[in-house]
C-alpha cells in the first residue's frame, strides 16, 4: 500500500439542522467545503488493485479522481469523473454507496471506507458553480439514428455514450420533463431539481435530442420509430412505474395515493407549492405511509414538510429489513418521523364524504425467511389496532407500465410482466431493440439502471455497425 | 406517407424553449357556446395517430396542472387537432382565455384506449353538455365504419347546445334536449333515448358521454333492458400514463386506471358514487385557485 491510513472515519457531511430542514423542501446535506473534500480525499490509500472501482456499475477511475482531489486538481478531477459519469451529481446524492463502491474500499474493512459518493458530489457541484464543461471534440457523426425510450438514469446514460461515439440520439419521454424517478420521484430536499435539470442541460450539449410529452405505445409504436421515423435500433428504458395497492378496503378513497402520485404532485408538479402552482394536493394532517424503502421515507418526509402533525412509517418486517438507507432512515427519524414496525394496515375507513379518516392495523411477527431471504412477516391473531389518519400513501412496490407490452406484441417479457433482456447487452428477442433499468429489473437503483445503460450502449454501438438479423 | 410524414413532423417541432421540443400552437379559436370554446391546435404528430375516444394531457405554462381534454376532432391535412373545452376552473378558463397565435407549452397524446367501433353497428350516441365533444368523434367513428348514429344532445338551455351541425352530419337521426325547453324537446337526455326506443328504433349499443349523474341515469335506464351501454369517464388525472393510479375507478369490482385501461366502460359495471366522491378530492383547492383567475372569467372570451 502507498500510503499510510489517516483519519479512522469519514468526514461529517453537514446538514441542516433537523428542526429547520424539517418543515422545508431545502436540501438536507449541504455538501463539503473545499477543506473537507481534500481531507477526506486524503484518507485514501491508493491501494494498487484499485477494489473500488469493482463496486461501480459505471466504473468511474475512482482512485484517480480522489487523488486530484486531494493534490486540490479539482477540475482534473472533474474531467476523470465526467468521462466515467454524465450524472455525477446525482449519483454522488443518491448512490447506495455502503453497497456499491464504498463497500469495496480497502478501509472498509478495519475502518469507515473513503467517502466515495460525497467527494464525487462535491466534484459535480464545485465545477458547476465554475461552470466548467468538458469540451470534448464533436465526434465525426456516423449517420446512425438510435431511439431512446424514457428519459431515466438508464436511458440518459445510452444516449450519453451513444451520442459521444458520434450516433444521432433521441429521447422520447412520456412526461413533460425529462429525468424519470429523479425528476417525479425523489423529492427535492434529497435532490435538488435544478441539479438534475443542470446535468440533463449537459447531456444536450453533448448533443442528445430530448423530445417530452412523447408516449411510445401510443405517439409512435416502437415499430413506427423503425418504420416511419427510420431509427436503427430502440433503447427501452422505461422503468418500473405501475403502481400497486393492497387488496384491501378503502384504497379508493379520498386521501389514499399511490407513492408515485403522491411524489409525482409534490416533486414534478410542485404541488407544496400551490397555489402559486396550480396542482393541488392533500395535506394530511395525520399521515400513514405504507412500506419500508426508499420511495416510502422520500413519501414521509415530504408528509411533514407539507405540515402533517404526525408522520408515521408503518412497515410490516422489523427495522433489520428495511431496504431503504441506513442514512435516510437516520435523516427522517432526526426529523420526528414516528416509525411503526411489524404491523400493515388490513382496512382503510372512511367517513360520510368518502374521505380517509382512520386506518385498522394488524401486528405482525417474523416467521421464517421467504424467498428474498428476509424473515416472512406473519400477522398476529387478534392484534388488530385502530389509528385515526386523513391520508394514506401507499409504497408498497411497483410493477412495470403495460403500454409498450400491448402494443409491441413480438417483444419478450418474463412472468412479472418486466422486459426479458440479456444482462451483459440489454439485447431482447426483438431485432434492434434493447432494454435496461427497472423495466429488465423491476425496482433498483440510479446506479444499476445507469449500469445497464453503459452495457447496452456498447452492444448498440457494435449492432449498428453489424446489424445482422441474429448477430445478437 | 412513408418519408414525407416524418419530415413533417420533425421539421415541425423545432423550439426555442426546451431544445427539441414542441409548440403546440392555437391555429384557430371559436366560442361554441357561453364559456365553451373550440381550438384547432397544430400538432401533426397527435392528429395522425388519434382515434375516437382518445384524449390528449395539456398544460398551459410552467406552473399549470397536467388537465385531460378529449380529441374532437382532426384534420390530417393541416396537422392539427380540435378541443372544445368548457372553462370550469382555472385551467381551463386560462385555457379558454389564449387567443389564435398562443401556444400551449405541453400536449401529449393520444392517450386512452381507442373506442371499439364495431362495422356497421347501431349505436345511440348520447352527449349531455361538453360530453359532445366526446360523442361526436365516437359518432363519426362508427359512420365511417359503415355503422348507423342516432344521437342526442343536451343541454341546459338552447345557448348551451354545441356541435350539432357536425353531429347533424353524421348522424341518420337526431333529437336537441333542453332541460329548460327552450329548444328541441323539453327534457333530459334519457327522454330523447326513450323516444328513440319508443320509435322502435333499434340499437346494438348505447354510448353516453355526459355529468356523471346523466351518464347514470342513462344506465338505470339501459340496465333493465338489457342495452350495452358504454361510458366515458372523467376522472382527475396527472400523468395519464397509468403511472401514478390517481385516475382509478372501481368497475365491476375490480380497480382500474381509468387513463390506461379506459376511459371507455361498460356503464353498467361502474361505481358512480366511488367516482363522484373523488372528483371532490379537491374542492377546496380548485376553489382557491378558481378566486385567482375570477378577472379571467370576467374578460369577454373573444372569437
Ligand atoms: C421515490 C423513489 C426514491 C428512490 N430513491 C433512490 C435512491 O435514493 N437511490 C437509488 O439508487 N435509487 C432510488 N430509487 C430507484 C431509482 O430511482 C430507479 O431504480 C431508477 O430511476 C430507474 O431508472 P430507469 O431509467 O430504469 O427508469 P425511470 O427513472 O423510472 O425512468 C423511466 C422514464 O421513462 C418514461 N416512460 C415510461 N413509459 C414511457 C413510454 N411508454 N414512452 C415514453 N416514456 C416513457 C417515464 O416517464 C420515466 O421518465 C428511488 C425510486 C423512487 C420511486
Ligand atoms: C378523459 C377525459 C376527457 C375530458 N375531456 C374534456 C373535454 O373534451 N372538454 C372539457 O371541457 N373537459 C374535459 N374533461 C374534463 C376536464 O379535464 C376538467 O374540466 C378540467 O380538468 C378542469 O380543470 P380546471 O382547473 O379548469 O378546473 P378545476 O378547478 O380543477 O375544477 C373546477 C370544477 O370542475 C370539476 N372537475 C374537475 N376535474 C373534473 C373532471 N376531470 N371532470 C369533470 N369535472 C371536473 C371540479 O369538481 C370543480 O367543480 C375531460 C376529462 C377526462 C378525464
Ligand atoms: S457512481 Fe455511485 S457507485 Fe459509482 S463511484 Fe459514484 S457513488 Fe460510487
Ligand atoms: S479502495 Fe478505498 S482506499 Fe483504496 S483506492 Fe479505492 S477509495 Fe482509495
Ligand atoms: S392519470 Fe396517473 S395513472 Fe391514470
Amino acid at each position: 500500500m502507498a500510503k499510510k491510513i489517516g483519519q479512522k472515519t469519514k468526514t461529517p457531511m453537514p446538514c441542516l439542522e433537523a428542526a429547520e430542514r424539517r418543515r422545508m423542501f431545502s436540501e438536507v446535506a449541504t455538501g463539503y467545503t473545499e477543506d473537507d473534500a481534500v481531507r477526506e480525499a486524503d484518507r485514501c490509500i491508493e491501494c494498487k488493485n484499485r477494489p473500488c472501482i469493482a463496486g461501480c456499475p459505471v466504473e468511474i477511475d475512482i482512485p484517480t479522481f480522489i487523488t486530484q482531489i486531494a493534490r486540490r486538481d479539482f477540475e482534473g478531477a472533474f474531467h476523470t469523473l465526467f468521462d466515467k459519469n454524465v450524472l455525477p451529481a446525482i449519483c454522488g446524492r443518491v448512490c447506495p454507496q455502503e453497497d456499491q463502491c464504498e463497500r469495496k474500499c480497502t478501509l472498509g474493512v478495519k475502518f469507515d471506507p473513503v467517502a466515495i459518493g460525497r467527494l464525487e458530489r462535491f466534484i459535480a457541484d464545485y465545477a458547476a458553480a465554475r461552470n466548467w464543461k468538458v469540451e470534448t471534440p464533436a465526434p465525426a457523426p456516423t449517420g446512425h439514428k438510435v431511439a431512446v425510450v424514457g428519459s431515466g438514469p438508464a436511458g440518459l446514460t445510452v444516449a450519453a455514450d451513444l451520442a459521444r461515439l458520434g450516433h444521432d440520439v433521441t429521447i422520447f419521454e412520456a412526461l413533460h420533463k425529462p429525468g424519470g424517478v429523479l425528476m417525479y420521484g425523489i423529492p427535492e430536499f434529497r435532490l435538488p431539481k435544478s441539479i438534475v435539470e443542470r446535468e440533463i442541460a449537459a447531456l444536450q450539449n453533448l448533443g442528445v435530442e430530448i423530445r417530452p410529452n412523447h408516449v411510445i405505445g401510443r405517439t409512435f409504436t416502437i415499430d413506427e420509430l423503425f418504420s416511419e421515423l427510420g431509427f436503427e435500433a430502440v433503447f427501452v428504458g422505461t422503468g418500473a412505474g405501475l403502481p400497486y395497492f393492497p387488496d384491501i378496503p378503502g384504497v379508493n378513497l379520498i386521501g389514499v395515493y399511490s407513492a408515485n402520485e403522491y411524489l409525482t404532485r409534490s416533486n414534478l408538479m410542485k404541488a407544496y407549492k400551490f397555489p402559486e402552482t396550480d396542482t393541488p394536493i392533500v395535506r394530511g394532517r395525520r399521515v400513514a405511509v405504507i412500506g419500508g424503502g426508499n420511495t416510502a421515507m422520500d413519501s414521509v418526509r415530504t408528509a411533514l414538510r407539507l405540515g402533517a402533525e404526525h408522520a408515521y412509517l408503518v412497515y410490516r418486517r422489523s427495522r433489520n429489513e428495511m431496504p431503504a438507507r441506513a442514512e435516510e432512515i437516520e435523516h427522517a427519524e432526526e426529523e420526528g418521523i414516528e416509525i411503526e414496525l411489524l404491523a400493515a394496515p388490513v382496512a382503510i375507513l372512511g367517513d360520510d364524504r368518502k374521505r380517509v379518516r382512520a386506518m385498522r392495523c394488524i401486528r405482525m411477527a417474523l416467521g421464517e425467511p421467504d424467498a428474498s431471504g428476509r424473515r416472512r412477516p406473519v400477522e398476529i391473531p387478534g392484534s388488530e389496532f385502530e389509528r385515526e389518519v386523513d391520508l394514506v400513501v401507499f409504497a408498497v412496490g411497483q410493477g412495470a407500465n403495460p403500454l409498450i407490452r400491448q402494443t409491441t406484441p413480438d417483444l419478450k417479457m418474463n412472468k412479472r410482466g418486466y422486459i426479458d433482456a440479456d444482462e451483459g447487452t440489454g439485447a431482447t428477442y426483438k431485432h434492434g431493440v434493447f432494454a435496461g433499468g427497472d423495466i429488465v429489473t423491476g425496482g433498483a437503483t440510479v446506479i444499476s439502471a445507469m449500469g445497464a445503460g453503459r452495457r447496452a450502449a456498447r452492444a448498440i454501438d457494435a449492432f449498428l455497425q453489424n446489424p445482422l438479423p441474429d448477430g445478437m | 406517407m412513408v418519408g414525407v410524414v416524418p419530415r413533417r413532423i420533425f421539421g415541425s417541432l423545432k423550439s426555442a424553449r426546451f431544445p427539441g421540443g414542441a409548440v403546440y400552437r392555437i391555429l384557430t379559436k371559436e366560442t361554441l357556446a357561453t364559456d365553451i370554446v373550440r381550438f384547432w391546435i397544430d400538432a401533426p404528430h397527435i392528429a395522425r395517430k388519434r382515434k375516437p375516444g382518445q384524449f390528449v394531457i395539456v398544460r398551459l405554462n410552467e406552473t399549470g396542472e397536467r388537465i385531460p381534454l378529449t380529441i374532437a376532432d382532426a384534420d390530417l391535412r393541416c396537422g392539427a387537432i380540435a378541443l372544445v373545452v368548457q372553462g370550469v376552473g382555472k385551467t381551463t378558463r386560462t385555457l379558454n382565455a389564449l387567443a389564435a397565435g398562443d401556444s400551449i407549452l405541453d400536449v401529449v397524446g393520444p392517450l386512452g384506449r381507442p373506442t371499439r367501433i364495431e362495422p356497421g353497428v347501431r349505436v345511440c350516441c348520447i352527449g349531455g353538455g361538453i360530453g359532445a365533444a366526446v360523442a361526436y368523434p365516437i359518432a363519426a367513428g362508427v359512420k365511417a365504419k359503415g355503422g348507423r348514429v342516432s344521437a342526442v344532445l343536451g343541454a341546459r338551455t338552447k345557448a348551451l347546445v354545441i356541435l350539432e351541425p357536425e353531429i347533424k352530419a353524421v348522424a341518420d337521426r337526431y333529437i336537441v334536449t333542453t332541460d329548460d325547453g327552450s329548444y328541441g324537446m323539453h327534457g333530459l337526455v334519457t327522454q330523447g333515448l326513450q323516444q328513440f326506443l319508443a320509435e322502435g328504433v333499434e340499437f346494438d349499443e348505447v354510448i353516453a358521454i355526459g355529468p356523471l349523474p346523466m351518464m347514470r341515469a342513462v344506465c338505470e335506464l339501459t340496465r333493465p333492458i338489457g342495452l350495452p351501454t358504454t361510458v366515458s369517464l372523467n376522472p382527475i388525472m396527472v400523468d395519464g400514463t397509468g403511472m401514478c393510479g390517481g385516475c382509478r375507478v372501481t368497475v365491476g369490482g375490480e380497480s382500474k386506471f381509468v387513463c390506461v385501461d379506459g376511459p371507455e366502460f361498460d356503464g353498467h359495471l361502474v361505481d358512480f358514487s366511488e367516482l363522484a366522491a373523488r372528483l371532490t378530492a379537491y374542492r377546496e383547492q380548485e376553489a382557491e385557485a378558481s378566486a385567482q383567475c375570477r378577472s379571467l372569467s370576467a374578460a369577454p372570451i373573444g372569437g
